[in-house]
C-alpha cells in the first residue's frame, strides 16, 4: 500500500502537490512579472494611504466650507480640488479608499471561504449532497450578476453591511463550481483511496489531502474576482445601494459629483478614476499569479 | 438531437420557477411591512385593511406566491404602486429600450473583441498583440458608469456632438430608427460595448494562439492551404466559444446596463429597478425581476441549443 503522506504524481493530477516550497516558487516568478510588481506596488501606496489617513490626508473628510465649493484642481489648500459642498477631494479620496477597499475585498474574502467549504463538501462528498448543493447554486446562475446584487440590496436597503452580504452572494457560487470541479477530480485519484484505505475520516482527508490541490486554482478564481468585486460595490454606491452619505467613498463621491461634470469635468471624474486604478491594478495583479501559478509552462 | 433539446428543456423548467420564487420572495427579506410603502403610517385600521386586500396582502404568503405565479402565467403582472398602470405594460416598454441597447452594443464589442483578439492570437507578441491586449484589460477594469460619464463630458459638454441623456424626442415610447433617435443611442452603447469587447478579445485571443499550435493546423498548411483557407478552418472552430460567451454577454448586459442606464437617463429596464427601488414599488420590483430574469434563462437556453447545431462535435455526446 502507498504511504498517503507522499502522494505519487499521477498523470491526470490536475494540480502538482503544493509545500510551502510551491508558493514560494510562485512569489518568486511573480517577482519577475513586471506589470504585476507595478499593480502590487500601486495597490501598497493606496492601501498604505488609506489606513494611514488621519495622519496622511492635508484636512478633515467631513469639514464643508460653502464658500470654497467646487475648487478647481490644485487649488492652494486644496491640491486635488474641492467636492460640490466645500471638503477637500484628496482628503476625502484617501479616506474614500478606505471604504472602497473593503468593499472590494471583504466580499470576495468571505466568499471565498464560503464557497471554498461548500464546493469541497460537495465534490468530496458527492452524490445526492453534491446534486443539492449544485442545483440550488444553478438557480443563482439564472440571474445575471449586476440585476443580483442590485436586487439583493435593492430589497435589503441601503448601507455597508447589505452590499457587503449582496456581493458575497453573488460571488459564493461561482467559488463553489470552480472549488468542485477540481475536488470531483482529485478525489478520483490514487492517493485519496489509499487515505480513505488507511482509515483517515472524511474531514481530515478534504483538511491534509485535497485542500491543498484546491486551493490554488480557487484562489487564481478569487483574485480574478476582485476588480469585478471593487466595480460592482462602488457600482452599488454609486446607485445609491451602497454607503450612505456623507462617507467618503469613490462611487457615492462619483454620484453625489455628478451635479458637477458641467463646470468642474475633471474634479467630477476623480473618483471614478481611482476606481479604475484600483480595479486595473487588481487585474494585472491577477493575470501576474495565474501565469506564475501555472507550473506548465 | 431532439432528446436533447427536449433535456435541456426539461432542465430549464425547475429554473425558471425557482426563479419565480426568488424574484417573487427576495422584497420580503426587507425589513418592515410592504405596505408601508402604500400606505401612510399614521392611516387607520380600516383604511388598512381595505389597502391590504386590494393588493392581496391579507392572504399568507405562499398563497400570494401562488396567485402571483398564476396572474403571471396569464399576462399579468400586478398594478405599479407608483405609477398605477399595469406593471407588464411598463416592463415591456423599458425591455425593448434595453434588449435595443444591450443587443448593439453586444454586437459592437463582439464583433471589435473577434477582430482584435484574432489579430492578437495571430501575432502573439507583437505590437498589435500589446495594444489588443491593452485593449482588453481596459475592457474589462474600466468602472462602466465612469466610462460613460467621462464620454458625456467629452462628447456632450466640450465638443457638444451628442445629446447626454434621454432615448430622443417622443421620450421612451416613440423610438424610430432615424438619425434624430440614433444619436441618443450612441455614448450609452459605446458606454456598456466595453465589457463585451474585453472579455471577448481576451477569449478569442485565447483560442486562437491555441489552435494555431494543434496539429490540424500544422497538416493543413502542410497541405499547402493558403492562409484565408486556414483562417476558415480556424474561425469555424472558434464560432461555438463565441456564440456561448456573445449569449451569456447579452444577458449579463439586459442586467447589468441598470449603472449606465442610470447615467443617461435611458428608459430601460435598470431605470425602472430604480425607481422600484427606490420607491419601494414591490408589484414593479417583482415584475421587472421576473422578466429580465426569464430572459436571462431564455438565452441560456438558446445557446445551449444553437451550440451543438453549429458545432455537430457536441451533438455526439
Amino acid at each position: 500500500m502507498r504511504d498517503h503522506t507522499q502522494p505519487p504524481q499521477s498523470p491526470q493530477a490536475p494540480q502538482a502537490p503544493q509545500s510551502v516550497g510551491y508558493w514560494r516558487a510562485v512569489l518568486r516568478r511573480l517577482k519577475h512579472e513586471p506589470l504585476a510588481m507595478l499593480s502590487a506596488g500601486v495597490l501598497l501606496v493606496l492601501v498604505i494611504s488609506a489606513v494611514f489617513a488621519p495622519w496622511l490626508a492635508p484636512g478633515d473628510p467631513f469639514k464643508a466650507s460653502m464658500l470654497k465649493r467646487l475648487m478647481p484642481i490644485g487649488s492652494p489648500g486644496y491640491l486635488l480640488g474641492s467636492d460640490e459642498l466645500g471638503r477637500d477631494m484628496l482628503t476625502r479620496l484617501m479616506y474614500g479608499a478606505r471604504l472602497s477597499l473593503v468593499m472590494g475585498v471583504v466580499p470576495v474574502f468571505s466568499a471565498f471561504c464560503i464557497g471554498t467549504t461548500l464546493g469541497l463538501f460537495a465534490g468530496y462528498l458527492g452524490g445526492r449532497i453534491n446534486m443539492v448543493i449544485m442545483r440550488i447554486l444553478d438557480i443563482f446562475y439564472a440571474f445575471p450578476s449586476v440585476l443580483l446584487a442590485v436586487a439583493i440590496s435593492g430589497a435589503l436597503g441601503p448601507g455597508l453591511s447589505n452590499s457587503l452580504i449582496a456581493l458575497t452572494l453573488v460571488f459564493v457560487p461561482q467559488i463553489v463550481r470552480v472549488a468542485e470541479s477540481v475536488t470531483t477530480q482529485v478525489r478520483q485519484l490514487d492517493y485519496i483511496e489509499a487515505a480513505r484505505m488507511s482509515g483517515a475520516n472524511a474531514f481530515s482527508i478534504i483538511r491534509v489531502h485535497v485542500l491543498g490541490s484546491v486551493l490554488g486554482p480557487v484562489f487564481v478564481y478569487a483574485t480574478g474576482l476582485l476588480s469585478v468585486s471593487m466595480i460592482l460595490a462602488s457600482g452599488l454606491s454609486f446607485l445609491g445601494l451602497g454607503v450612505k452619505p456623507p462617507e467618503p467613498e469613490w462611487g457615492l463621491m462619483l454620484n453625489t459629483l455628478r451635479s458637477a461634470i458641467y463646470n468642474k469635468p475633471f474634479v467630477a471624474a476623480l473618483p471614478g478614476a481611482f476606481i479604475f486604478l484600483t480595479s486595473i491594478a487588481f487585474n494585472l495583479l491577477a493575470d501576474g499569479v495565474r501565469s506564475a501559478m501555472d507550473i506548465k509552462k | 438531437m431532439w432528446v436533447y433539446i427536449l433535456k435541456r428543456l426539461l432542465y430549464a423548467l425547475p429554473i425558471a420557477l425557482s426563479v419565480t420564487v426568488i424574484s417573487f420572495m427576495l422584497v420580503y427579506l426587507a425589513p418592515g411591512d410592504p405596505l408601508n410603502a402604500i400606505a401612510p403610517a399614521d392611516a387607520p385600521a380600516d383604511v388598512i385593511e381595505a389597502l391590504k386586500s386590494a393588493y392581496g396582502l391579507d392572504k399568507p404568503v405562499p398563497v400570494q406566491y401562488g396567485l402571483w405565479v398564476w396572474r403571471a402565467v396569464h399576462g399579468d403582472l400586478g398594478t405599479s404602486i407608483a405609477s398605477g398602470r399595469a406593471v407588464l405594460t411598463e416592463v415591456m416598454g423599458a425591455v425593448s429600450n434595453t434588449f435595443m441597447l444591450a443587443t448593439i452594443a453586444s454586437l459592437m464589442g463582439v464583433s471589435m473583441g473577434c477582430v482584435l483578439g484574432a489579430l492578437a492570437g495571430y501575432q502573439r507578441g507583437s505590437l498589435t498583440d500589446k495594444i489588443a491586449t491593452t485593449f482588453s484589460v481596459i475592457g474589462v477594469s474600466i468602472p462602466h458608469y465612469w466610462l460613460g460619464l467621462v464620454l458625456t463630458i467629452v462628447f456632450s459638454i466640450n465638443l457638444g456632438w451628442l445629446p447626454a441623456m434621454g432615448a430622443g424626442p417622443g421620450g421612451s415610447t416613440e423610438w424610430v430608427w432615424d438619425l434624430e433617435h440614433i444619436r441618443f443611442l450612441v455614448l450609452p452603447a459605446i458606454t456598456l460595448c466595453v465589457i463585451p469587447m474585453g472579455i471577448i478579445t481576451r477569449t478569442v485571443r485565447a483560442l486562437v494562439a491555441d489552435m494555431l499550435e494543434q496539429e490540424f493546423v500544422i497538416a493543413l498548411r502542410a497541405r499547402g492551404l493558403s492562409s484565408v483557407a486556414i483562417f476558415k478552418h480556424i474561425a469555424k472552430n472558434t464560432a461555438p466559444t463565441v456564440l456561448a460567451v456573445t449569449g451569456l454577454q447579452i444577458g449579463y448586459l439586459m442586467g447589468g446596463s441598470i449603472l449606465v442606464e442610470t447615467v443617461f437617463a435611458w428608459p430601460g429596464t435598470g431605470f425602472l429597478l430604480n425607481t422600484a427601488i427606490f420607491q419601494r414599488d414591490i408589484p414593479l420590483l417583482q415584475g421587472t425581476l421576473l422578466v429580465l430574469c426569464m430572459i436571462f434563462v431564455v438565452l441560456n437556453l438558446l445557446v445551449d441549443i444553437l451550440q451543438p447545431l453549429i458545432d455537430p462535435r457536441m451533438g455526439r455526446t
